[in-house]
This record gives C-alpha cells, sequence and structure tokens, in this order.
C-alpha cells in the first residue's frame, strides 16, 4: 500500500515499475492518471489558466489509506498506489495518478474505478479554477455523488 | 476546541482557524454550525446553505447528527472536488 500526497510532479513510468517489482502474480495493471483541463465544463467553455488545490494535510494521507484499505475488502488487490497533488498547477499537468495490480483485470479495473470515485468524493482536496474573468472554487459535481454511490452496500 | 475551515468557507469568514470554547448545549456538529451561525453575519451567511457544509471531526467524515463530545479539531469545508 502506498499512499503519497505531494506538491511535486510524479513520473507515471517509474511509478508502474514500483507497482509491478515484487509481484510475479499480477497478472494485470490498471493506471489512472487525472491531469488539468484548459476548459471548465463541457457546458461552459471558459478557458482555465490554472487551477490551485487545497488540501487538509492532517487528514488528506489517511483518508486515501482508508479508502485504499477499503478497496482491498473488496477485491484481490496485490499492490495499489495512490499519488494525490496540491499547490498551482497549469492545463495539462498530472494531478493524481492511481495504480492497481491484480491476478486478473476486472479486479485490477474495477478497484481503480472504484479508488477514484471514492477519492473524489471523500479525499479532502479543493481546487479552486483561475479563468481570464477571476478565480472560482469548483462546486462539487452530482455526478461524482452518483459515481460513488454505485459502490454502496 | 480547534476549528478549522477550507475552500471558500476559509475565505468568505476570513480565517483559517480559530480555538473557541463552546457552551455545555453544543453537543453534535449540527448545534455547532447553529452556534457559529449566531457569531454574526459573516458565519450565518457561508453556513446558511447547510446541504453544502461537510465536517469532520478529529480528522474524520461525519453527518450534522454526529456527537463532538470530547472532539480536538473539528474541520467546516464545502464538499470536497479533489481527483
Amino acid at each position: 500500500m502506498t499512499v503519497r500526497v505531494q506538491s511535486e510532479d510524479f513520473d507515471v513510468g517509474a511509478a508502474y515499475e514500483e507497482a509491478v517489482a515484487n509481484s510475479r502474480s499480477a497478472g494485470a495493471v490498471v493506471t489512472f492518471v487525472g491531469r488539468v483541463r484548459d476548459f471548465q465544463s463541457e457546458e461552459e467553455h471558459t478557458r482555465v489558466e490554472s487551477i490551485f488545490l487545497e488540501h487538509y494535510p492532517s487528514m488528506t494521507f489517511q483518508e486515501l489509506e482508508k479508502i485504499e484499505t477499503e478497496a482491498r475488502t473488496r477485491w484481490p488487490i496485490e499492490e495499489c498506489l495512490i499519488v494525490h497533488r496540491y499547490g498551482e498547477l497549469f492545463p495539462g499537468d498530472q494531478i493524481v495518478l492511481v495504480i492497481t495490480t491484480s491476478p486478473h483485470r476486472k479486479a485490477a479495473f474495477e478497484s481503480a474505478q472504484f479508488l477514484m470515485d471514492w477519492l473524489k468524493t471523500r479525499a479532502p482536496f479543493w481546487k479552486k479554477e483561475r479563468t481570464p474573468d477571476g478565480s472560482r472554487w469548483v462546486d462539487a459535481k452530482e455526478s461524482d455523488d452518483e459515481a460513488a454511490d454505485r459502490w454502496s452496500r | 476546541m480547534k476549528l478549522v475551515y477550507f475552500a471558500w468557507l476559509k475565505e468568505r469568514l476570513g480565517i483559517d482557524e480559530e480555538v473557541v470554547e463552546l457552551p455545555d448545549s453544543v453537543l453534535t456538529v449540527r448545534d455547532l454550525l447553529d452556534w457559529l451561525s449566531g457569531r454574526g453575519p459573516e458565519f450565518s451567511e457561508a453556513l446558511e446553505k447547510r446541504s453544502v457544509i461537510r465536517v469532520a471531526v478529529d480528522q474524520e467524515h461525519q453527518p450534522h447528527e454526529a456527537s463532538i463530545r470530547g472532539a480536538a479539531e473539528i474541520a467546516i469545508f464545502p464538499p470536497v472536488t479533489g481527483g
């Protein structure tokens, strides 16, 4: 289990090597990277110049660990790596990395999706977007709640 | 008890953290939000829409009906938007 919360960028290739290093039985590896978009939403094509990601340092790490622990109760995950950045980021920059490995692809795919869906609604991060019209805090999306809810049991 | 605020709540209140002495009648998250709202217009306006107020008690997400008894730190923030 590896969780990192950092301002600096991450190297996806190096993280992949790290995730598979000690396993010969992980037949499936799923890698998800979330990046900064240069527009706000499909409905609203305002250009995003940069985002600022604030977080709650004393809670973030343990919350991400909890999400990972929950994923492990649901799928036979061998390795799981979550990296989330904070601070000022620009379009095209990487924000978040999730890697899951498992003997078979179904568990790797599903657990990676689960981790992202839960992270989106539970990890204490907040985005503020800077646009040519000024800065504003991003509203939470109902679709994110729905995505997380489908894993409830 | 220490209170910490994040994102637009922090900006609208103009503070990121504070230490408060709560009256004995404040037992739950909801009581705390009601008590804070009574401190002035900036609090009552920022906390007016309760459905967008999230709370963590000692770094754990809690619903508004949760007890805050014995808590050291309570964080108040809008719905999270990371990832």
